[in-house]
């Protein structure tokens, strides 16, 4: 490999940990929004500290993006604007309603135990060991939300209505999950991305059975947002971002 | 009358680990450290828990002693990494060693394998079901309902026993 091919792939793999870190960092903030908030006591706690397992993988992927890029992981959580961010749209959707959040949740879920699975063999291996320790937790935040879409899709009509409206209104954001980014295309080559195109239909098939099981209907596939990756967002992130960053935009290099 | 004694056998990652602590130049290091307990479960030391991974005395270049621990967290947000760092310095300040780096590993992952069984008795008469053991510590009761899969932190789930019914923390398997 020449000098430069070498430096272009450093700088891949930055922002392909970046990129991981924003899906972290994003969703970690909205799931946390439902602290003091959520239904009941137990689920408060619940998606708190599993928010905190979101954060807790961001600040490692940012940690490891930013000795390439040059920030810390708080310069680039807190001081980015959105059209720096590059997670998935998905993630940077409002919370909604309580079927809308848990609903996301096991979309993701159902993708990351496969995604994180495949990474866990990158040839990076900082990336292979943040893959080993999130799949274990992706496991559990899986088990959980599953659970919530058997309760919510088959408890009242009320709660099975909102289940419902909820995956019609996210479907089109899942076929996000698989488009390979030319970033991600150039990693492959040295087996340190995951191939995510491969993943669709071992994804399809899982969610499609549970969906089946608690009655569900699986939306058409005949709309679809992309763009995050490329930092083109929808109107939401900003506003998060807005709440998220104030205290260190409003007061640079602030400390606890 | 013939005694069957069980054996415990601890988990061979746990074996290296206390291997390569037998084998250290510094037990004294590693004693002091045993001081510092999980902040979360103040009945049990890092070291136990399997979040003390390694100790080496070293010199820095300008040639001034110094103590780097390597630390795992267990996880990937558990806030108590935070305060188990500062414990970490703070004793080993206390005992003249004031020029401490930690450093966190994440590589082999934490798992709740490398506990003790000793840890794992430990946790249940604090009041924590340890892992793999989810009757109730109180009573004894296997008669169990989850109520969470995440409790007061995201190591543990909440569970209650139908029995006596206490809720209780259950240090889940990871």
């Amino acid at each position: 490999m020449s000098k430069m091919q070498a430096d272009t792939q450093i700088t891949d793999v930055a922002e392909y940990a970046l990129a991981l870190g924003d899906d972290a960092l994003v969703l970690g903030q909205r799931l946390c929004e439902w602290c003091a908030d959520a239904p009941l006591l137990e689920e408060d706690i619940a998606i708190a500290n599993v928010g905190l397992d979101y954060l807790g993988r961001a600040r490692m992927l940012l940690q490891y993006a930013g000795e390439t890029l040059g920030q810390s992981e708080d310069e680039l959580a807190f001081l980015r604007d959105a059209p720096g961010f590059r997670n998935l749209l998905m993630v940077e959707l409002p919370r909604g309603d309580f079927a809308f959040s848990q609903v996301r949740h096991y979309l993701l879920d159902e993708f990351e135990s496969l995604f994180f699975a495949g990474l866990k063999q990158s040839s990076d291996p900082t990336l292979a060991g943040i893959a080993a320790k999130t799949d274990k937790e992706v496991r559990y935040h899986l088990r959980r939300s599953t659970q919530w879409m058997r309760r919510l899709a088959m408890g009242t009509q009320e709660s099975h209505d909102r289940t419902q409206k909820a995956l019609d209104e996210l479907w089109g954001y899942v076929a996000e999950f698989f488009i390979l980014t030319e970033i991600e295309e150039r990693l492959l080559a040295d087996n340190i991305s995951v191939d995510r195109r491969n993943l669709e239909p071992q994804f399809k098939t899982s969610v499609g059975t549970l969906f089946d099981e608690i009655g569900l209907i699986q939306p058409s596939d005949d709309w679809k947002v992309v763009g995050g990756r490329l930092g083109q967002h929808t109107e939401h992130l900003g506003p998060m971002l807005g709440e998220m960053q104030f205290m260190q935009r409003t007061y640079p290099g602030l400390e606890w | 009358m013939s005694v069957i004694r069980t054996i415990e056998l601890i988990p061979h990652e746990r074996f290296e680990l206390q291997q390569h602590r037998s084998t250290s130049a510094w037990p004294h290091l590693y004693r002091l450290l045993d001081q510092v307990n999980d902040p979360e479960i103040p009945v049990i030391s890092i070291w136990e828990m399997g979040i003390l991974q390694n100790v080496v005395l070293g010199t820095t270049e300008s040639n001034q002693t110094q103590v780097t621990v390597t630390i795992t967290p267990t996880y990937s947000g558990c806030p108590a990494m935070q305060q188990i760092s500062e414990d970490v310095k703070t004793t080993l300040a206390n005992a003249g060693y004031p020029n401490v780096i930690v450093k966190q590993q994440l590589s082999p992952p934490w798992t709740t394998d490398w506990m003790t069984p000793r840890t794992k008795k430990q946790l249940r008469s604090y009041g924590i079901a340890p892992p793999e053991d989810q009757s109730c510590p109180q009573c004894g009761s296997k008669d169990i309902t989850t109520i969470s899969e995440f409790g007061s932190t995201a190591c543990k789930a909440q569970l209650r026993c139908n029995t006596c019914l206490e809720p209780f923390d259950h240090f889940k398997a990871i």
